[in-house]
């Protein structure tokens, strides 16, 4: 099993909820982050005072998902998610070791 | 300190002084002698005047609670939120209940110049018949509305002071700090500009100067004029003229601002951290609160529901619309971007630089003094103040006092009747005073420097007596914290 980890801009969210969904991932984590990377940030300015805002608001989703499936779900993020700018996000990959169903304590494949 | 003007603004400034030149030559030369004044009317209650003079004290109200208490709430940090709110509504409330206790009083009787007394203390002798005079001969208003509209004001001018210390100013230290204000800064301050003895009492005594015979009823009857005359303030007596507050409440705050933000020192990670408003949104619903309510603050500050009023009405819609989009203009050139909080900023230098001119000056003097007072404001703000790097949080110096200095100076220029101003009633003769611009600008300048020195060296006393006592900033970790949790154990927003 894997985790499938995916940076996006937060417009995408229901584009790739929805690819994920077309091929049968059952349900996912999203949590409202900020970071940067090659996108850089922008200036507010108010009054007076000039801020560079280097951190910008994206969507991070977490995917439980078994071994065989995770290309096709890695090239569902892509496919959905890209927009060909700097600032469209990055995929990283983890190994999962253990996955309990709390309701029914079923375990591993059965739990995802 | 030195600063350079932009050159549209120093192009507009010499037209608007060549003018000037001219038609006040065009005017001396049209003098006519004075006419004996006619017998005023008795005294009467125009039912309208009062009614209006009662929306017009709400209307203030409103543009403290909630207008400026949100237009600053918005730009503070969301930890600060309450604490900014709190700042606001207690000064109003503790000034309301000075104000009736000794405030009216010291601020308007007879007594000294440069304060008035306490034969009015706990509103003595203020009756449901007593009258307060307005500028029209025989017209007057209820004394207890010229009490609650004027006390709107009292509260209002030290609420503007808590923006330049927000965000790091002990709450203890604001509960001393305002009273103290107001009884050792304002309410002289309101005396000089405002107190006067009003029409009727100089009508009258100028009538019996022209009635007495030759030789000692002459004399006498002159002494009686002269002193009528000088039962004003000191400011009033030099002929400065100050429609709304101009000088009483903008210039006094934004010094008094100003020496505070000095002597509090900067709040910590200014320059360094993010401090951006909080809610531009409630910033934009404060700012057009003002604007509302402001149409009583200067259409009120006429008195009566008359013409007057109507010339100050338009004004206050004139100069602040132009303000606004001259500041948004110049901030679109000069920083690329027009942003709402330089339109709102604009639209309250445009009504503070309008207040003193309001009853004064015609709709295009309004209409120009909007144009150049966006564009000042917004250097202030802007360069000026990142150039000293003091921490005026809210720039109730940048736009309050500098915003006030424009207009008190440019309404020694708009009242002149030939630029379209409705001039300087002379009571004594019954009919608009000759306009001789060096006189009034002198007045207008002395003005300034007077509530400049009163409230700057008042306030450092009344900061430095505050520290002593109580002290006046908060410690590091609550300021970390922020106020809404550390002082007053509640937050704005749960999130």
């Amino acid at each position: 099993m894997k985790i499938v980890m995916a940076i996006i801009k937060p417009f995408k969210l229901d584009e790739v909820r929805d690819a994920l969904t077309s091929i049968g991932v059952q349900g996912m984590t999203v949590t409202e982050v900020k970071g940067y990377g090659r996108q850089k940030g922008h200036t507010e300015i108010y009054r007076g005072a000039e801020y560079a805002v280097s951190f910008l608001p994206k969507i991070k989703i977490e995917v439980a998902v078994d071994t065989k499936q995770v290309d096709k779900v890695i090239s569902a993020i892509t496919n959905a998610a890209k927009t060909g700018q700097i600032g469209d996000g990055k995929i990283f990959v983890f190994n999962l070791d253990n996955a309990v169903r709390i309701r029914t304590g079923e375990t591993d494949a059965a739990a995802l | 300190m030195t600063f350079k003007l932009n050159s549209r603004v120093v192009l507009g400034l010499a037209a608007l002084a060549a003018g000037v030149l001219i038609s006040d030559w065009a005017l001396a030369q049209a003098a006519a002698p004075a006419a004996a004044p006619a017998a005023p009317p008795a005294p009467t209650f125009n039912k309208g005047d009062n009614a209006w003079m009662l929306t017009s004290s709400v209307l203030v109200l409103l543009m403290t609670i909630p207008g400026l208490a949100l237009f600053y709430g918005g730009m503070v940090r969301p930890k600060n939120m309450l604490s900014v709110l709190m700042h606001v509504f207690y000064t109003v409330c503790i000034v309301t209940v000075i104000w009736v206790i000794y405030g009216y009083s010291l601020a308007f009787t007879g007594g000294s110049p440069y304060v008035g007394g306490f034969s009015k203390a706990f509103l003595m002798g203020v009756t449901l018949d007593s009258q307060a005079a307005t500028f029209s001969n025989g017209a007057t208003i209820h004394e207890y509305i010229y009490i609650c509209f004027q006390m709107t004001f009292a509260a209002i001018t030290p609420a503007l002071i808590v923006g330049a210390f927000a965000e790091r100013m002990k709450f203890s230290a604001v509960v001393l700090f305002i009273p103290l204000w107001v009884t050792f800064v304002y309410f002289p301050i309101a005396h000089m500009v405002w107190y006067w003895a009003g029409p009727d009492a100089i009508t009258d005594a100028a009538k019996a100067v022209a009635a007495a015979a030759d030789g000692a009823a002459k004399t006498a009857a002159q002494a009686k004029l002269d002193e009528v005359m000088a039962d004003a303030g000191q400011v009033f007596i030099w002929g400065a003229i100050d429609f709304a507050g101009g000088t009483v409440v903008h210039i006094n705050s934004g010094i008094a601002g100003l020496v505070g933000a000095l002597l509090i020192g900067k709040r910590l990670g200014y320059g360094k951290e993010v401090m951006a408003p909080h809610s531009l949104t409630l910033s934009m619903v404060g700012a057009s609160l003002l604007w509302v309510g402001w149409f009583g603050f200067n259409a009120g500050s006429n008195l009566e529901a008359n013409g007057g009023a109507a010339l100050a009405m338009i004004n206050s819609f004139v100069a602040t619309a132009a303000a606004a989009l001259a500041w948004m203009f110049a901030e679109w050139a000069v920083k690329g971007k027009p942003s709402l909080l330089g339109a709102i900023s604009g639209c309250v230098a445009g009504l503070v630089a309008v207040t003193p001119a309001s009853g004064y000056s015609g709709p295009m003097g309004a209409l120009v003094l909007g144009l150049i007072v966006g564009p000042v404001c917004f250097f202030f703000v802007t360069t000026v103040k990142n150039a000293f790097r003091y921490d005026d949080a809210l720039d109730v110096f940048g736009v309050h006092c500098i915003g006030g200095i424009v207009g008190a100076i440019g309404t020694g220029i708009l009242v002149n009747p030939a630029l379209g101003g409705a001039g300087i009633m002379d009571y004594t003769v019954g009919k608009i005073a000759d306009y001789d611009m060096a006189t009034q600008l002198i007045a207008q300048f002395k003005a300034v420097l007077t509530t400049l020195v009163w409230s700057g060296v008042g306030s450092a006393i009344i900061y430095k007596v505050v520290d002593v006592l109580v002290g006046l900033r908060v410690p590091a970790e609550a300021e970390r914290e922020g106020l809404d949790i550390t002082a007053h154990g509640e937050r704005a927003y749960t999130m």
